[in-house]
């Protein structure tokens, strides 16, 4: 085995998949980073930046030199790497779903970021960006949360690192995400349910931002995703994408070739970017995000923000925006919560812009028989966010399997675990029913490899969670 | 006045300087609590001593807002207020003489179309642009629509910045220069802040245009106690609050904003 002194050296080919150093590694600048004011491709097109009240750019500031240093400290890199081995489980393996393969007739790869501490690629980020607040001498953090995985992920690292923590959480979420409520509030945070505007993500957001003017001397903001004013974007990828950088190795050691297409699903986009960024400069790797397409793009009810948005301000970043004709934030839908966002990450505003990654909306329903389908050929429960993922990557896979044969290979990023949509997926198919038990396992048998999971609810039933 | 006759702020603020006084800075947001009403209301503040007033772009993401403020924009919002319609209200108020500016978060203004909007607010006879979130570091565009047009450009500088910033904020700014002189969101608050004084001095050290100073402030004391220092004392969540405790009764409503307003502009010249 191959000892990895140079954490740079992780993505050389033929580095065995334990040896890759786990989190995420300061590579120096690339045409791909944004510049000194956080534009993604240059001020001219304009994706990104700080549109912020002049009350927190003191902070922003400082923020952005404190992470620039840390990602130069030796210290603080191994601390982070440390952390997120002996802590929180990482590197996650990179597992070939076989029955899923044989179903679409290619490879079919998972990160799996299920695996993590907490159940998702989230504790990267904020591992990271708690390592930085205490750097930074604050006491306090504060959060926004959809789901709720970025809210107890945050509340995890609050514990770990010893900070007081207060997470923001849309009402409607905090209905549709009891359990993930329950288990802030076990791990010590206090949880403020949101009711202005949408009560959704975005309000959350709005709430911490509101928080952070008033408490900015003594609070850290950590941010939930890839989005938001500069640095958050690039401080939020570089905590990430220890995920495409380790796959990327995992997949080269084990069949010597990388993927022919990479796919996550994109929200606000942290798991996303956090898996593209390896993979940016191969140019033969399809880089595929798949959007929340909620009831349907030509329905008003989804999240398919760079599908079907408009180039805006939201949140501090020049992005696309779900927005009506006066620049007013339309409220967004998506059976998964923490999709559930009318932004999106300046960095894939920019990579869709240019055409090196295709963002393709998925479905409500869509999404909901993926979990399904996972669930039952492979014993793996994901995220209704991450099924997003799941179910646009297959389509692409059975393309590819027609066009390249058996070897394609396509690396699915299995960001988050399903526990905490059980409540979904209970009224969505109909779980639970004593009815159902006696009946045949459904598709399991299917040789076909069509899973039959949509004969509950069908799609739609999740708007009344 | 025509209403296509631009009136600058800095006029309000050198009548004001030459009667020993600090200016009265009144806000609403338009359409509030519908287009006509916020119109009447404004005024009404116009009448009883405002020398300027910020009609405020309702956004359904204001993360510079309290409460009092975020259920007016709401309100307005819910009635459908439009773009058009704060340009309409902006007109009324400009045509009373009193230099009118917008005050909004930067969205609406890029989806309108910078240039238009620049254009169609010079139209109706404001005076400038308050941005809360944005930047002269990311105001190239608005800059040279603004400057184009002689309209005013008021930024925003707070207790954390730097001098540095103070000094390329105030650069850029043409009217008044805006200092948001408590941490915090927009709102009134019975204590005063000890933050402001300083700020308006390290404003005043590298910039001769006038300071107008937000914190909360909610009657005739307590202007009085900034006008002390402040070139101008500006007054938002007071009178949003004074109507909304008066939404079942609008004479009602009126006549506490006119009360009001009297009670601050009385502060503002005993300062």
């Amino acid at each position: 085995m191959t000892t990895t002194e140079n954490p740079t050296t992780s993505t050389t080919p033929g580095t065995p998949a334990g040896a890759v150093p786990p989190g995420a590694v300061p590579s120096g600048a690339t045409s791909w980073d944004a510049d000194g004011l956080g534009w993604f491709g240059g001020s001219e097109t304009g994706w990104g930046g700080r549109f912020m009240p002049e009350a927190l750019v003191a902070a922003l500031d400082e923020l952005d030199e404190a992470r620039r240093e840390a990602m130069a400290d030796p210290a603080f890199v191994a601390e982070f790497q440390a952390v997120l081995r002996d802590y929180a489980g990482m590197p996650s393996p990179l597992y070939e779903a076989e029955r899923l393969s044989a179903m679409v007739g290619c490879r079919v790869l998972l990160k799996r970021e299920d695996l993590n501490h907490t159940g998702a690629h989230k504790i990267r980020n904020v591992i990271g960006q708690a390592m930085l607040t205490r750097r930074m001498g604050k006491k306090r953090v504060i959060a926004e949360t959809g789901a709720g995985q970025h809210g107890v992920a945050s509340a995890t690292a609050a514990a770990y690192f010893g900070l007081d923590c207060t997470v923001y959480m849309g009402a409607v979420d905090t209905r549709r995400q009891a359990l993930n409520v329950a288990r802030m509030h076990l791990l010590g945070a206090s949880v403020v349910p949101v009711e202005s505007g949408s009560g959704t993500l975005k309000d959350a957001i709005n709430e911490a931002m509101r928080d952070w003017v008033a408490s900015v001397d003594h609070t850290a903001y950590l941010f939930g995703t890839a989005a938001g004013p500069h640095p958050f974007p690039t401080m939020v990828r570089d905590f990430t994408r220890g995920i495409g950088d380790e796959a990327r190795a995992q997949c080269l050691e084990r069949y010597g070739v990388l993927p022919d297409a990479i796919a996550a699903c994109v929200g606000g986009g942290s798991n996303a970017i956090g898996l593209f960024t390896a993979f940016l400069d191969d140019e033969d790797v399809a880089i595929y995000g798949f959007e929340p397409g909620g009831e349907g793009v030509d329905t008003p009810r989804h999240a398919a923000t760079i599908h079907a948005g408009a180039r805006g301000v939201l949140h501090g970043a020049r992005t696309y925006v779900l927005q009506d004709d006066d620049g007013q934030t339309i409220e967004s839908h998506s059976i998964s919560a923490g999709l559930d966002y009318p932004g999106v990450g300046p960095q894939h505003a920019h990579l869709s812009a240019i055409g090196r990654a295709t963002y393709v909306p998925v479905t409500d329903a869509e999404a909901m028989d993926a979990m399904a389908l996972l669930s039952r050929t492979e014993g793996i429960i994901p995220a209704i966010e991450t099924a997003h993922a799941v179910a646009g990557a297959l389509r692409v896979a059975e393309r590819l399997a027609v066009e390249k044969g058996p070897e394609a290979t396509v690396l699915i990023n299995l960001s988050g675990r399903g526990d905490k949509d059980m409540g979904t997926a209970i009224e969505y198919f109909g779980l639970g029913d004593p009815d159902r038990v006696t009946e045949e396992p459904v598709g399991r048998t299917d040789a076909g490899g069509g899973v039959d999971v949509t004969q509950g609810e069908g799609s739609g039933a999740g708007e009344q969670l | 006045m025509s209403a296509t006759t631009t009136t600058g702020v800095a006029t309000a603020f050198a009548t004001a300087r030459t009667e020993g006084r600090s200016a009265l800075v009144g806000y609403l947001p338009a359409g509030f609590p519908d287009v006509s009403g916020g119109i009447e209301a404004l005024q009404v503040m116009v009448d009883a001593g405002c020398d300027v007033i910020e009609v405020g772009l309702p956004y359904s993401d204001p993360v510079m807002d309290g409460p009092t403020i975020q259920a007016a924009a709401q309100v307005a919002l819910e009635q459908g207020t439009r773009t058009t319609d704060v340009l309409r209200t902006v007109e009324a108020v400009a045509a009373t003489g009193v230099p009118t500016v917008v005050m909004t978060y930067w969205n609406p203004v890029e989806r309108y179309g910078v240039d238009r909007f620049a254009q169609h607010l010079a139209d109706a006879g404001g005076a400038g642009l308050i941005t809360p979130d944005l930047t002269p570091d990311f105001a190239p565009e608005w800059i040279a629509a603004a400057d184009a047009r002689g309209l005013d450009k008021i930024f925003l500088v707070a207790p954390s910045s730097t001098d540095d910033r103070i000094a390329m904020t105030t650069a850029a700014c043409r009217g008044f220069v805006y200092a948001t002189a408590v941490m915090g969101v927009t709102g009134a608050r019975t204590t005063t802040s000890d933050l402001a004084g300083p700020l308006v001095a390290r404003t005043r050290a590298v910039s001769d245009l006038p300071v107008g100073v937000g914190l909360g402030v909610g009657n005739g004391d307590q202007a009085a106690s900034v006008a002390a220092y402040a070139d101008g004392v500006i007054v938002g969540s007071a009178f949003v609050r004074t109507l909304l405790d008066h939404a079942d009764d609008r004479r009602a409503g009126l006549a506490a904003l006119r009360a009001l307003t009297e009670d601050l502009a009385d502060g503002v010249r005993r300062g």
